[in-house]
């Protein structure tokens, strides 16, 4: 498998993991371990700040791993800017991971909230990943705009549903000039390896793992199933398809 | 990740040799991939223009069929070039209006320009295509923006092939109505280009090769592609345009794009074909353009024989010139002055339409509304 390159930085693993939902940090860790991972978003909201007790962040003190700070919980530009310079601040890194979901219900992303933040970020010197709805001419938008990587969901966060936006991401992975990963809605390893056949950079997945009977065992799954379908893809699936039969053909006037 | 600002720096990450060699190498294997495909990369591309595709040509030309009609349904849009001059300061070897061709050369006046426009009108045309040399002093961006405005009002829809311009300048004609500008690179082969363009500011590879990206910047409707065959290996000529085009389109995706394929035909004074693409190559290629893009626009000009145009309608094409001068004055003013090229077929617009609807095609004459004041 190649490897995937978002803004100069190379990563081995093709899954990215989200750190929310576990039962417990020793259990978050266990999973991210086994899933083979090299890079997790940890919510901003979840660090703290103040005081150095126990916390997310030492569950994810590994060499391999890169943080991704999200800024889970902002509703507009404005806040996800603030949120971007606390995060840069508190986990001394430039890499962003973009939620702006004023809607508490779905957690649908905002695309204007989130083209005006990634336009202002990008200029702050931000590596943003955009965590956005399957929206072809958005995604060539944040292009424009300077955003390092894609991340349309697969369906609405947290609902296991798989890739029910899967016209709209194989338009996304043939225009995109810059990495796309798949993010939200990845329920089970078959989603992952399909998407990754598709010809998707990446695959995000948290909630399919982290509820699962057994986190870790499920991390290695979703491993396997990345890798296979990041193989499958360079190896080049065979379609089935059939040539019509041609009546009269439509190549004959060159043996005149 | 860093993304490729220019066409250059994307161009310069490709070596000729290694792509040719690449392309001949493809096999039936690599072909059957590109043909069972359903979203065709530029190693589908190479395969399908490679040697090892010729067997199946039926087979692309059945799916060019087909990705043409679901995309652009069973149209060919007609158009007209109007030469505006052939007063041209470059030497291109393989160029009926090339400097070191000692003729006499001429520029249409606003007059003149009124004369052509009506002649043209009359033949039914709606979508003109205004021509010219590369003469800096006198068809320059003034002489342009002038005709520009003279003409609009006669014609739905604007496409110009003119030297290459200043970025600022192509969005001066933009505001003025210019649809489409066309700019082929000619050859991508650098030290080919040079050859053939020892003199005046063509010769400049890097400026001609940029220029897409000025044209697309500008906020131009559509830009128009191509290689001049004949001058180089076409397969791997066609693969450098063929990265071109993908580069623009995920660029500048908010740009149509065309690809036209001028084979070099006879002129006054010029050079033989360094390259022979054979009817058989031609077809090849229109449907490889195809089956690698499903909505970029193939044209096909009247350099082409009665039979190849009448044949190719259904194999890819979606759009045709017709009764076509390649003179500056051709349609009314001065019938005899220096043309570019002996066009082949010469059947008046009217026959070119009915041909088209025999073959079960709608010849559209309009298919643009300007949007913006006259």
């Amino acid at each position: 498998m190649d490897q995937l390159i978002i803004a100069d930085k190379k990563f081995n693993s093709r899954l990215l993991l989200g750190t929310g939902k576990f039962g417990s940090n020793a259990e978050m860790e266990d999973a991210i371990l086994a899933s083979g991972s090299e890079m997790v978003t940890v919510a901003l909201k979840r660090v703290d700040l103040e005081t150095d007790t126990e916390q997310i962040i030492t569950h994810l003190q590994h060499p391999h791993l890169t943080l991704l700070p999200n800024t889970s919980g902002v509703r507009n530009a404005k806040e996800a800017v603030f949120a971007a310079q606390l995060a840069r601040e508190a986990l001394e890194t430039n890499w962003l991971k973009l939620e702006i979901h004023p809607d508490p219900k779905y957690l649908m992303p905002d695309p204007i909230e989130t083209l005006k933040a990634t336009e202002e970020l990008a200029k702050l010197g931000f590596i943003i990943l955009p965590y956005i709805h399957a929206d072809p001419v958005l995604c060539k938008r944040l292009e424009d705009a300077g955003t390092a990587a894609v991340m349309p969901l697969g369906s609405p966060i947290g609902t296991n549903k798989g890739l029910k936006a899967e016209v709209f991401l194989e338009i996304i992975i043939e225009q995109s000039r810059v990495p796309v990963i798949i993010d939200a809605g990845i329920g089970a390893p078959s989603d992952a390896a399909k998407a990754m056949e598709m010809g998707a950079d990446a695959v995000l997945v948290n909630t399919a793992i982290a509820v699962a009977g057994d986190p870790s065992k499920m991390a290695e799954a979703f491993k396997l199933a990345v890798l296979s379908g990041r193989i499958a893809y360079e190896a080049k699936l065979g379609k089935i398809s059939k040539f019509a039969a041609a009546s009269s053909p439509l190549t004959a006037f060159l043996n005149e | 990740m860093t993304i490729a600002s220019n066409f250059i720096d994307c161009f310069s990450q490709y070596d000729w040799e290694e792509i040719k060699a690449s392309i001949y190498q493809k096999n039936e294997k690599d072909v059957l991939t590109a043909l069972y495909s359903t979203k065709r990369n530029l190693a589908d591309f190479m395969a399908l223009i490679s040697p090892a595709a010729e067997p199946y040509l039926e087979q692309m030309a059945q799916i060019s069929h087909q990705l043409t009609c679901e995309r652009f349904g069973k149209t060919i849009q007609l158009f007209a070039p109007m030469y505006v001059s052939n007063e041209c300061q470059n030497i291109c070897t393989y160029c009926g209006f090339s400097f070191h061709n000692k003729l006499p050369r001429k520029t249409l006046s606003d007059q003149e320009l009124l004369e052509e426009v009506a002649a043209i009108k009359k033949l039914g045309f709606q979508h003109i295509l205004l021509v010219s040399g590369e003469a800096n002093q006198t068809v320059n961006i003034q002489y342009f923006s002038n005709a520009i405005k003279l003409i609009r009002k006669h014609f739905a829809n604007i496409s110009i092939e003119v030297q290459p311009l200043e970025e600022g300048e192509y969005a001066q004609l933009q505001e003025l109505g210019v649809y489409a500008v066309l700019v082929y690179q000619e050859s991508y082969h650098r030290e080919t280009y040079k050859t053939y363009h020892p003199k005046g500011k063509k010769s400049n590879f890097d400026y001609r090769l940029e220029t897409p990206d000025r044209i697309a910047r500008a906020g131009i409707h559509k830009i128009g592609l191509g290689v001049l065959l004949g001058l180089e290996d076409w397969r791997t000529e066609s693969f450098f345009c063929a990265l071109h085009l993908d580069y623009l389109q995920k660029t500048y995706w908010q740009s149509k794009y065309a690809i036209s394929f001028p084979r070099m035909r006879p002129a006054e004074g010029i050079i033989e074909p360094n390259v022979i693409v054979n009817d058989r190559n031609l077809v090849q290629l229109i449907c490889a353009y195809r089956l690698f893009n499903p909505d970029v626009e193939l044209s096909i000009s009247t350099r082409e024989s009665e039979k190849f145009r009448e044949s190719i309608i259904p194999l890819g094409a979606t759009s045709m010139s017709a009764e076509s001068k390649t003179n500056p004055g051709g349609y009314a003013v001065e019938k005899e002055s220096l043309e570019q090229f002996e066009i082949s077929d010469e059947r008046s617009a009217l026959i070119i339409e009915k041909i088209i609807k025999s073959k079960g095609y709608e010849a559209v004459w309009k298919d643009w509304q300007a949007m913006q004041p006259l």
